[in-house]
């Protein structure tokens, strides 16, 4: 089977000159998104997720940005079209959700009006139709009664129900990439879950790719089947699910496992990351990561690792030896272990 | 809704009844109060309205007629009493009936109050719009300075130096020719440009400046980023921006206007338009006591309505806002 290739980012740097210096949000990143693929882009706050994916969609302002880089979605370089031919291709055939449903739709129209608005922005159909459309739609995301709270506003709808109209809004144009920033992070766990198995659900019904954005090791290991783990701007581990849960080679993304709370390990501690993500207007020389790494030696602070296969079989960005990463993470696995025994 | 309404008419009712109250002893007990009697003088109002050297007796039958000569809680007490029966009391200096002196002064008034208002709205508004989107232009920073001048000029000096410059040195205006808009259109429009001009400018600054905060809060918003992300043209984008900044903007326009419908007191007075505020200062300086008490509970009226209908607007303007 050929798995066909939708985003291509190629060394994208965005980089925001303010008062205080430049502030590199993303600084070198490279990535492919095949159709098919569930996406997670892994990091704290501020490693750069939300940026760059809203640099995709052209929705950094350019004129308060340096972006370099090349970003190809389906051979085209966004950062080359127009606003206007961008602006064709959002929602269109590359759609967004985000964060927090509460805030996402506008709170004086009605929820099923906003969709109508998206469907009618990109094809020129009968007010009829799109509404018939939006129902279908808001059925199919599993909106009960989707007649009835086409009509609603916002603020009658449910966290739960708001990202599933998101979603339908999203979906109104069979697009052939959906970027979900966050989806489930403002929402209860039980509807969490849902709305995952909905973005899964839509993935296979229309055979598109998605970007998942999140700070959530635990959404991503759920539904991801490729993941890239970001930090300070830059990706520091990328490969297969399998590759980096169960082969994690970079000391950030072995912070991030050990900072997941199982049920199932009752006792055990969380091992939270020391200190905090660097400044991005300074970042630190060498790896950005090696102030907060445990593991950090000779090199680290002088030579910046570039992110490449090490010998584990999938990239990564840290300096220590592919023996010594399978050494270091077997004996901070341990106490875990015995502590869940 | 509707109970809502009754209600907020009720508690309305409460709020007239003490504006009224508070300005009835104002007048009572401070110092010259109108109905104000020191141990067996005669009241200040009833001697002036007795005339030059008047008998004794004169005043006394003035006393009486007024009520003067009753306890302040029984002259309060029929006050209100005839003004629910619509009779607010006869002027003490011309002893014309005080509903119609309002009545007669209201269109003036509202002349000067709508007019003001709508040459503020067509200027602050576009200007504040402008201001947001074109964000740190020369235009915009201009027209931030206006707005700094605007709300910096108190409405008695400009309308000086307003009078002095179109009166006294270019003579197309000229003070105090005010005619009634069924009377002379064109003598009305004449008198009522200015007025509204230097009315205007303290509001259209503070209006350009709450638009354009507006707009930048909404421009930040999750959702005008959502419009963005779905592929809205950016004209669509602007609607739904304008649809949130614009809607507070009713609010204040409603009070503002209730506000000034009670009388615009400098304005009126610096151009001799013969409005419910100058109705007001005249009756103070003359301790014209039902006037006075007149105007007030017309104007405090116009508030509370004001209040009332920006509050039944403002819910079908924002679908989140229920009255029950």
């Amino acid at each position: 089977m050929s798995t066909e290739t939708l985003l291509e980012v190629k060394d994208l740097r965005v980089h925001f000159p303010t008062g205080d210096g430049l502030v590199k949000a993303v600084d070198g990143l490279s990535f492919t998104v095949d159709r098919g693929d569930t996406f997670g882009i892994v990091g704290e706050s501020g490693s750069g997720k939300s940026v760059t994916n809203l640099t995709a969609l052209g929705l950094t302002d350019r004129n308060a940005a340096n972006i370099t880089g090349e970003v190809l979605f389906k051979g085209r370089d966004l950062l080359k079209l127009g606003k206007e031919d961008l602006r064709k291709i959002r929602g269109k055939e590359m759609a967004m959700i985000f964060q927090d449903p509460f805030s996402c739709l506008h709170p004086f129209y009605r929820v099923g009006d906003q969709i109508v608005e998206a469907i009618l922005c990109h094809d020129k159909i009968p007010k009829k139709q799109a509404e018939q459309r939006t129902y279908d739609l808001l059925g199919a995301v599993g909106i009960p009664k989707p007649k009835e709270r086409f009509r609603d506003f916002p603020h009658q709808y449910s966290g739960g129900m708001r990202q599933r109209a998101m979603i339908a809004m999203a979906m109104a144009h069979n697009p052939d990439l959906l970027i979900a920033d966050e989806p489930t992070t403002a929402l209860d766990v039980t509807v969490q879950a849902q709305i995952l198995d909905l973005i899964e659900r839509v993935k296979t019904e229309f055979d598109i790719g998605v970007i998942l954005i999140t700070h959530d090791l635990g959404v991503v290991s759920e539904v991801a089947n490729k993941v890239m783990v970001m930090y300070a701007g830059r990706a520091v581990e990328m490969g297969t699910r399998d590759e980096v849960f169960g082969n994690p080679q970079h000391p950030y993304t072995w912070g991030l496992l050990e900072s997941i709370p199982h049920v199932d390990h009752k006792g055990s501690k969380l091992v939270p990351i020391e200190g905090a993500p660097p400044s991005l207007i300074r970042t630190p020389n060498g790896c950005s990561f090696h102030p907060r790494c445990p593991h950090r030696f000779d090199p680290c602070d002088k030579d910046d690792p570039e992110i490449k296969d090490r010998g584990a079989g999938h990239p990564d960005a840290c300096h220590l030896s592919a023996a010594e990463k399978t050494r270091v993470w077997a004996e901070r696995q341990a106490p875990r272990t015995k502590a869940a025994s | 809704m509707l109970q809502y309404v009754i209600r907020r008419l009720l508690w309305s009712f409460v709020m007239v009844m003490l504006v009224v109250m508070v300005v009835f002893l104002i007048f009572f007990v401070l110092p010259g109060g109108t109905g104000r009697k020191e141990d067996g003088r005669a009241s200040p109002v009833a001697v002036m309205m007795a005339g030059r050297n008047p008998r004794p007796e004169l005043v006394k039958n003035i006393e009486e007629r007024l009520g003067l000569d009753r306890p302040v809680y029984v002259q309060f007490g029929r006050y209100v009493w005839n003004a629910l029966h619509g009779d607010l009391g006869y002027s003490y200096q011309s002893q014309i009936d005080v509903r119609e002196a309002v009545f007669h002064r209201l269109p003036a008034t509202a002349s000067l109050a709508f007019g003001a208002s709508i040459v503020w709205l067509l200027i602050g508004i576009p200007i504040g719009i402008i201001s947001a989107l074109k964000r740190r232009s020369l235009l915009d920073r201009g027209s931030m300075l206006f707005a700094l001048i605007g709300v910096s000029m108190p409405t008695f000096w400009l309308g000086l130096i307003a009078i002095f410059y179109f009166d006294s040195n270019l003579n197309v205006y000229s003070v105090g020719d005010y005619a009634s808009i069924t009377d002379n259109p064109a003598q009305w429009f004449a008198t009522m440009w200015l007025p509204w001009l230097v009315l205007a400018v303290t509001f259209a600054a503070f209006y350009t400046r709450m638009v354009r905060g507006n707009m930048l809060e909404v421009q930040s918003e999750d959702y005008i980023r959502t419009a963005r992300a779905k592929g809205l043209k950016e004209r669509s984008v602007i609607r739904h921006i304008l649809r949130s900044a614009l809607t507070p903007v009713v609010t204040m326009y409603g009070l503002d206007l209730g506000i000034l419908l009670g009388g615009a007191i400098i304005t009126e007075r610096i151009f001799n338009i013969p409005g419910i505020g100058l109705l007001a200062v005249d009756a103070i300086s003359s301790s014209d006591l039902p006037i006075i008490l007149g105007t007030t509970l017309f104007a405090a009226m116009f508030v509370i309505l004001a209040n009332l209908i920006v509050d039944v607007v403002y819910a079908s303007l924002d679908p989140r806002v229920r009255y029950s």
